[in-house]
């Protein structure tokens, strides 16, 4: 029950897009079309998990024993580029075909904030191996619902008249800001959960 | 290279927030007050210089091939000198900005310069460059943090204008990040244009 809750709470509470203004780059920027923000959703969702798994492992047998903490934020963004790197070169090999769905994206999710930000979040907040993981997924999969449901108002956006100055940026930014105050709608819903799960 | 232009060029024709909307995710996530926006500006701004000016010295002897990642190197060593620093001296700042001080690592303004400009001139072009980006960045976030604390609390770097009752709350939230701006690039762009 408690990992439901996670799930829940990450996705829909604190969507880390738009209450925790992490990885807002690809979401402002990849969110013209449907189809390109699905495959940069299902890319990050396979690199944010596996890269958690990743670097929480070295925090716990590398940086920890040897008392490297101050390390953290340099080992961790470099194994990050380098596990991009080898999923690139693994799927090119093993799946052309989904390497051919996710290729364009994967060099630009290295400098995607959600990722590191997702790697740092867990082991500040402490979580353990399989918490962290359930909390990794659940924290792509509400990036990848922002970002597909941005790219559909987006594209009805396009055939809109809009004001000249207000074109460009400004008014995604504007859309953006109305989607999250939609999300804010469902903030309480993880305390209600609580109660109904009798986690207190 | 004209020094006074170098400047002029971070802080007013290619202000990285509001003409090249670069750095997205410090701007909106840190800009809960004009305090705040002011504290994460002058972070960045510390960390870009210093990159700016060792990649510029360094560039020479960077084999092409591995450039990005020994950039990224020597911005992620900054930046935990940053982290160590504020942990030490402005513990209270550290805990407000909290994750998003690691997190310089990954702001595409500062890969962005040393992409663009440091490993092209020379170190003292690149500092007054790193100088230029790093003000207008802070300006940019100040102005958006004393907008959003103007209008969500009455207060201006703490200092009461009008009654906190009459302040709207929305802005110190989520939303009111990307709505402020979404309209202070609108005038931006009205002001560019005129």
């Amino acid at each position: 029950m408690a990992y439901i809750l996670i799930f829940i709470t990450a996705i829909f509470v604190n969507n880390i897009v738009l209450s925790q203004f992490l990885g807002i780059c690809p979401f402002l920027g990849v969110s013209k079309k449907i189809s390109t923000s699905i495959g940069m959703g299902a890319a990050v969702t396979f690199v944010l998990t596996l890269s958690t798994v990743v670097t929480y492992l070295i925090q716990k047998l590398v940086l920890d024993p040897n008392n490297l903490q101050y390390l953290q934020t340099l080992a961790f963004i470099l194994v990050i580029a380098a596990l991009v790197q080898m999923i690139e070169i693994i799927l090119k090999k093993i799946s052309p075909a989904l390497y051919q769905a996710l290729g364009i994206f994967l060099p630009l999710i290295t400098t995607n904030c959600c990722v590191l930000g997702v790697a740092i979040l867990v082991i500040q907040k402490d979580f353990t191996l399989l918490t962290s993981v359930v909390y990794a997924f659940s924290t792509a999969i509400g990036f990848a619902l922002a970002l597909v449901i941005f790219a559909g108002i987006r594209e009805q956006l396009a055939l809109v008249n809009i004001p000249k100055g207000m074109r460009g940026m400004s008014i995604v930014l504007v859309t953006a800001g109305l989607l999250s105050l939609a999300f804010m709608g469902f903030s309480g819903v993880d305390s209600g959960l609580k109660v109904l799960f009798g986690l207190n | 290279m004209n020094y006074i232009k170098i400047l002029n060029n971070g802080l007013v024709k290619e202000n990285p927030t509001f003409v090249l909307l670069l750095g997205m995710c410090p701007t909106l996530a840190t800009t809960s007050s004009a305090m705040n926006g002011l504290s994460m500006g002058l972070a960045t701004c510390f960390v870009l210089i210093c990159s700016n000016f060792v990649i510029s010295c360094i560039k020479n002897i960077t084999p092409d091939m591995v450039r990005i990642p020994v950039f990224v190197v020597v911005i992620a060593s900054f930046v935990t000198v940053l982290q160590m620093l504020m942990q030490a001296y402005t513990p209270v700042i550290y805990a407000t900005l909290g994750i998003y001080i690691p997190l310089i690592v990954v702001n595409c303004i500062i890969l962005g310069r040393a992409e663009a400009f440091a490993c092209k001139n020379g170190p003292i072009e690149s500092t007054f460059d790193g100088i230029g980006i790093g003000l207008g960045f802070t300006m940019a976030l100040t102005i958006l943090g004393g907008v959003r604390e103007i209008f969500g609390t009455g207060r201006l770097f703490g200092c009461t204008l009008f009654p906190d009752s009459y302040g709207m709350l929305i802005f110190i939230l989520a939303p009111g990040a990307f709505i402020t701006l979404g309209y202070l690039i609108a005038i931006v762009n009205k002001l560019k244009r005129a």
